[in-house]
């Protein structure tokens, strides 16, 4: 435990990089999604341009990847934009999918009951389909951001100051307790965001799917969502 | 633009292909180790996986641990697996092929949570009725597991494959840096001297292959469905033929099993 005692400032300051580098493309990954995934369930063939794309874009190894969008961005090498936007193509490649298995597993009947209650399209969409999709879409979003995550580190080679580094200096030190360090403080972050994305799943979606009637206010808001639909 | 040509005419450069040539070159020579070192990897991998799968898929012993295997493998960063096993087996194996084994372990171990998860969950898809048909009609559990669940698990097993095949590919690019040969020599070499040639000629190299190994895959896996099993258009079925990643994720959620047959992408 000595090394790390001794450079707990350093684990800590790339720690929390890790955490900050790897928020925005798992955020925006989902943001992204959504609308791709509505315009891929428009139709069949669009549904299949979309999802090839991505699965085509999550085929791209991540070291290449890297390497190669400085060249497409006309940013420097060493940028911190190209790792989040790599991570971004990856998490939007993976997320596209879930988000538009998650807008089709919505009830037809329930959409057509809305639309039938005098929904506008737009506000259907927000207020019925979107919300009901909630529960796919959150498992879709988990494992972005444990993939998310975990890869960031690689983005060390290239110069980026996250956990990665440690991984790194501690091959060149010989010190595997540097590296275990990192691996830790990785998969701890992991556990936080997944706890993180459980705990606001549980407060935006009060029903059976994602809480299963713990309280009696969400147990009658369960009976009243399955009545609706 | 001009990168991508320059990087592309410097790929296609004869030159770059002479026998003999000062290491990383000639890139047929890290082309054909990158792919060794996939199939060997993936194959040792497979030899582990697919019986521990088909085991915990037949008798549903283990599930749990499959599910949360594959689950925390997924936050296992590749780069500290990699750097972990390279100083670890050092104090114990000599320097001169430390490297190697540690990429070799390495690579194996992050091949098998994908294909642990396409067995497994490619037997468990099996329809139960189906299997106690083959029950009832006399076949033993050994004929049930190899003449009905297997056959009919294929493409889901073959689909986990394909995902290990591509993290490996990928991962072998990241042990150049622990000695392995292979594309990200080149890249390495490139990042080193600063030549976009060979930074960006190894990176779409390494890219063409990772979609060449996939595209062949995922013809293999319409290919390996028995004949008279017609695909059906449900779209638990139709999720069969996508990549492994997302579409166990989303299918076990729909099954209310929560298996997950993805460990992510490295």
């Amino acid at each position: 435990m000595s090394w790390t005692l001794d450079n707990l400032d350093l684990v800590i300051e790339l720690t929390l990089n890790h955490m900050r580098l790897s928020v925005l493309p798992i955020v925006l990954s989902l943001v992204i999604a959504i609308p791709l995934a509505w315009v891929a369930n428009r139709n069949s063939a669009l549904r299949a341009v979309t999802i090839t794309a991505g699965s085509l874009l999550y085929t791209i190894p991540s070291l290449p990847l890297f390497v190669i969008l400085p060249y497409v961005l006309g940013t420097q090498f060493i940028s911190e934009t190209n790792i989040v936007v790599a991570l971004l193509i990856y998490g939007v490649a993976m997320m596209v999918r879930s988000a538009a298995d998650a807008l089709a597993s919505v009830d037809a009947n329930t959409r057509q009951a809305a639309t039938a209650m005098g929904y506008s399209a737009w506000s259907r969409f927000w207020t019925v389909e979107l919300p009901l999709a909630g529960p796919v879409l959150l498992a879709g979003l988990r494992v972005v951001s444990v993939s998310t995550i975990a890869l960031l580190s690689v983005g060390a080679i290239i110069g980026s100051r996250n956990l990665g580094y440690l991984f790194l200096n501690g091959r060149q030190r010989t010190n595997l307790e540097e590296i275990l360090a990192g691996i830790v403080a990785s998969v701890l972050i992991a556990l936080l965001f997944d706890l993180i994305l459980v705990v606001l799943g549980r407060m935006l979606m009060r029903w059976p799917e994602a809480n299963r009637g713990r309280t009696t206010a969400s147990r009658s808001l369960a009976l009243a969502t399955k009545a609706d639909s | 633009m001009e990168f991508f040509l320059s990087a592309l005419a410097w790929l296609v450069d004869p030159a770059n292909y002479v026998a003999g040539s000062q290491s990383p070159l000639p890139i047929s020579d890290r082309l054909m180790e990158h792919l060794s070192y996939t199939v060997i990897c993936v194959l040792i991998s497979a030899l582990i996986a697919l019986p521990l799968g088909f085991y915990i898929g037949h008798t549903g012993r283990g599930r749990q641990f499959v599910i949360s295997f594959t689950g925390g493998a997924r936050a296992m960063p590749t780069l500290g697996l990699l750097m972990a096993l390279s100083v670890a087996l050092g104090y114990v194996l000599s320097f001169t092929i430390v490297g190697f084994a540690a990429a070799f372990t390495a690579l194996v171990i992050l091949a098998i949570p994908s294909t642990l998860a396409g067995a497994y969950s490619g037997i468990e898809s099996v329809d139960r009725i189906t299997v106690d048909a083959a029950r009832a009609s006399g076949m033993s559990e050994w004929q049930i597991l190899t003449r009905v669940e297997i056959p009919l698990a294929m493409p889901l097993i073959v689909g986990g494959i394909r995902a290990s095949f591509l993290q490996v590919i990928a991962t072998a690019v990241i042990a150049s840096y622990i000695g392995l040969g292979g594309i990200g020599r080149i890249i390495s070499s490139g990042i080193g001297l600063n030549d976009n040639d060979r930074i960006l000629g190894g990176a779409l190299l390494v890219t063409a292959l990772a979609l060449v190994v996939d595209a062949i895959l995922a013809l293999a896996q319409r290919l390996v469905r028995p004949r008279g099993v017609t695909p059906q258009r449900s779209r638990r079925v139709v999720a069969i033929e996508e990549p492994i990643y997302v579409s166990a994720e989303s299918r076990g959620l729909r099954a209310g099993a929560g298996n997950s047959a993805d460990e992510g992408k490295q």
